[in-house]
């Protein structure tokens, strides 16, 4: 059985905009207007599965997660 | 045993229900004595599924569902009341609290006994005297009174939870809800209080009397009699007007659902029935054409930019922007930044109020549109800004 696909999620509340996620994974993260990342919340292809978790695992703040199946 | 035959007191006749025993001191007697007793026994998930109740607290989330969210979790529960009326446009739970508080405790007693609540907390956000009284006669050992800061965002659920343990009042991230870990971490039931006692008079009354069900509205504005009336949900907005005496000055918008709600031109109000999504937590305002609709709106969005939590930059830095651009629509266009703007916002905050307030803007954008034309190159209509739509001061 293929396990779900990896989602990101940002956590707003945890967020400053520090922005380091969007040029980490441009891919999938822009930033608006006022420098917050605007993510994409569709499931992440294998192949980019690792430039997720570096922006994840970079987050100064850990307001950005990756989660299973969602 | 039918729920006719259960209660000794006839149901109250007309569309004031809730209402029925407004002009005289709530006491319990006078409370006994127009709603009769109640058996605080019965099944509220049953009650709230029957009625087809929905909350009146702004989202229209059905009743029945809420409470079973919460009965199947493990833990003693706790009931909380929500009358933190934060919205300025409404007034209608504290109308409710001051003329039938004890209809609102025997709704919240029904559902804390089908949940087994250790808990009943009244959340108020400011003291009412009535209130306060009515607590002392029901000498419930469950039930208390707490009170909690004036803020818009402070009946927001997890806000509310939060400021009942005493943290400030902002929203938290979902999930875990409420219904998951709420107040002392119980699994938490927030209810809305004209939900509460909605479901206090079908417990009296059964569900085929209570029908569609009323709904208390605030009315603002333009209108001859404002205030808050009880008018049957799926009325037509025209009967809503009629009730308040018609309109005091020509208006040719209407705002509906308050300041998360929308706005609708005069043509497109005069058909409009008002529904549970449509009317949100019931505050509609009728706005005099004498005032400027742009300075109007932009000092609502304005007041929401001031009252965001200010945890999420979406909402703190969006909804600042989007308040500036629509103060300058009276001179010049700014509607593509509105659009941008409103939607770059949706759904990137904690809570909805970025989600809501973008609504408000967007609709205003549309409902005003001819004005945006008339205006764009000019200095302005030269209306003045009659503060129309009402704000609170900031604490």
């Amino acid at each position: 059985m293929k396990r779900p696909r990896l989602t990101l999620v940002v956590d707003p509340i945890a967020c400053e905009g520090h922005g380091l996620c969007s040029e980490l994974f441009p891919e999938r993260i822009t930033l608006d207007d006022w420098g917050y990342p605007i993510v994409d919340g569709t499931p992440i292809p294998e192949a980019l599965e690792r430039h997720a978790r570096r922006a994840a695992a970079d987050c100064p703040r850990c307001a950005l997660k990756l989660v299973r199946g969602r | 045993m039918t729920a006719a035959t259960r209660a000794q007191v006839a149901p109250p006749p007309g569309a004031a229900r809730l209402l029925a025993g407004a002009g005289d001191p709530p006491t319990l007697d006078r409370h006994l004595a127009v709603f009769g007793r109640v058996d605080t026994r019965l099944d509220a998930i049953r009650l709230a599924e029957e009625a087809g109740l929905r909350g009146r607290g702004g989202a229209g989330f059905p009743t029945a569902l809420k409470l079973r969210a919460v009965a199947g979790r493990r833990g003693r529960p706790a009931v909380v009341a929500n009358g933190a009326e934060g919205e300025p446009a409404s007034k209608k739970d504290v109308s409710l609290l001051r003329v039938a508080p004890h209809l609102v405790i025997d709704g919240a007693i029904l559902a804390a006994n089908t949940l087994g609540a250790a808990r009943i907390v009244l959340a108020l956000s400011r003291p009412l005297p009535q209130v306060e009284h009515a607590v002392r006669e029901r000498r419930h050992p469950a039930l208390e009174i707490r009170y909690v800061p004036d803020r818009f965002v402070a009946g927001e659920e997890t806000a509310l939870v939060r400021a009942l343990a005493g943290h400030e009042p902002k929203p938290t991230l979902k999930p875990p809800y409420p219904f998951e870990r709420g107040l002392d971490n119980r699994p938490t039931l927030v209810q809305n209080v004209e939900t509460l006692a909605h479901l206090a008079l079908v417990a009296r009354f059964g569900a085929p009397w209570f029908g569609d069900g009323t709904c208390l509205v605030t009315l603002a504005g333009g209108f001859k009699r404002p205030g808050v009336h009880e008018v049957p949900l799926g009325a037509p907005l025209a009967d809503v007007i009629a009730r308040a005496g018609g309109l005091s000055k020509r208006s040719s918008a209407f705002l509906v659902g308050g300041y998360f709600g929308r706005w609708f031109s005069a043509r497109e109000a005069s058909s409009l029935t008002l529904t549970p999504e449509l009317l949100g937590a019931g505050a509609i305002v009728a706005l005099p054409d004498s005032t400027c609709a742009f300075a109007e709106c932009a000092r609502v969005v304005g007041y929401l930019a001031d009252e965001s939590a200010g945890q999420c930059g979406p909402c703190v830095h969006g909804l600042a922007a989007i308040a500036d651009a629509l103060r300058e629509s009276g001179r010049r266009d700014r509607r593509p930044d509105v659009r941008r703007w409103t939607a770059m916002v949706e759904g990137r905050g904690a809570c909805r109020h970025p989600d809501g307030a973008a609504r408000f803007a967007l609709s205003a954008l549309e409902v005003f549109g001819d004005e945006f034309d008339r205006h764009a190159g000019h200095h302005g209509c030269g209306r003045p800004c009659e503060r129309v739509l009402p704000l609170t001061a900031r604490r």
